[in-house]
């Protein structure tokens, strides 16, 4: 293995780690998501950082609310949440869109790369259109190192700037969902 | 059980004094209702985005934990957010309140009968999602037994329900632009606006 490809597979598998401390780094103190396998690491490094108030969702929209909420209070919050999810926060968009509340969320994808299951594929092919439809700015990533330089980035542009934006993480940045 | 209460004298005797409490307001009456007690920057009041208003609490509330968060909403918004009373339940934060004026109807849209006008009990629904302390409001005695709560120690999250008389008052309209809402808002706690 050449030292290129070494680094390329250290990243692939500590991404979540690495885009934890940007995260950290960038302001952020609160955060909220639906489970999903490709966010479980980063939920964890959340979760078990004392600084930061993680809340666990029963549907993905109340993650918008709660995100408009904790900005009107001062604080920095991200939402993660998987493709399927964005099909469940279309009307809620409304809040940051028209209040231009600073939204972050961080999209794991499903239904686009080796998905073995069809129910996933529509709302995975949809999503991108979806937000832009309603009026979320959607940056993609296709490889961990794309994340990593797209993450600080967009933090600046939601809290700084006052925009509304999604990251959608490619699903070959998870690799095949194990069944 | 046709309630008597009328839903402006309800919130103004909730906000009565109400010292630095921090208010988020549902859409449509309660908005109205909130505006109609006196403007205050220190009220969001939501125009749309059904069934956000407790989980924008919620947020406001775990990011300025030594604050008094009130919601105030109506019946038909809060039950969108039904899912949302698990969420509150769980995250625990000790200074959210919320109150739902329940007329029973969906009363923007024509007044249709709405689920707690057939007998869903939102304050039970919070009491088994695990909500500390509830309450059902059913006379003024039991609103300002509400609004000194609002004052007492934190023992939150709580959840009331206030059964009101179902009619539409003339409408007493916030602000529209949501961004100046939010702006004025922060202003109030020091933060930027910009």
């Amino acid at each position: 293995m050449t030292d290129t490809e070494l680094l390329e597979k250290t990243t692939a598998k500590a991404w979540p780690d690495r885009l934890y401390a940007q995260l950290r780094a960038g302001g952020v103190t609160h955060t909220s998501y639906v489970p999903d396998a490709g966010h479980a690491r980063l939920i964890d490094l959340l979760r078990s950082d004392s600084e930061v108030t993680a809340t666990v969702l029963t549907t993905e929209e109340e993650g918008v609310a709660l995100a408009a909420g904790a900005w009107l209070g001062g604080v920095r919050s991200v939402i993660l949440l998987q493709s399927s999810g964005v099909g469940n926060c279309i009307n809620m968009l409304s809040l940051p869109v028209i209040a231009r509340f600073p939204l972050l969320m961080l999209v794991t994808m499903r239904g686009e790369w080796g998905e073995f299951n069809p129910w996933q594929v529509p709302m995975g092919q949809a999503t991108e259109d979806a937000l832009r439809s309603i009026g979320v700015r959607v940056f993609r990533a296709e490889t961990a190192e794309e994340l990593l330089a797209i993450v600080p980035a967009a933090l600046v542009e939601a809290f700084d700037a006052d925009q509304q934006i999604a990251i959608l993480i490619g699903q070959r940045v998870m690799g095949e969902k194990k069944w | 059980m046709v309630s008597p209460l009328d839903r402006r004298a309800v919130v103004a005797e909730l906000l009565r004094d109400r010292g630095d409490l921090l208010v988020v307001t549902g859409l449509g009456s309660a908005s109205y209702d909130v505006h109609a007690a006196g403007d205050d920057p220190r009220n969001y009041y939501l125009w749309g985005a059904m069934g956000s208003a407790a989980l924008v609490g919620l947020g406001l509330a775990q990011v300025q934990p030594d604050r008094r968060v009130l919601v105030i909403t109506g019946d038909g918004e809060q039950l969108m957010g039904l899912g949302g009373l698990a969420t509150i339940a769980i995250a625990r934060p000790e200074n959210l309140s919320i109150v739902v004026i329940d007329n029973g109807h969906f009363g923007e849209t024509g007044m249709q009968t709405s689920h707690t006008g057939f007998g869903l009990r939102l304050h039970e629904v919070a009491s088994a999602c695990g909500f500390p302390r509830v309450d059902h409001a059913v006379t003024m005695d039991d609103v300002a037994a509400l609004r000194d709560l609002l004052h007492a120690p934190q023992t939150g999250p709580h959840l009331a329900v206030v059964s009101v008389k179902a009619e539409n008052l003339p409408r007493s309209l916030p602000p529209r632009d949501a961004i100046h809402i939010k702006n004025r808002f922060r202003a109030t706690l020091g933060l930027a606006t910009a």
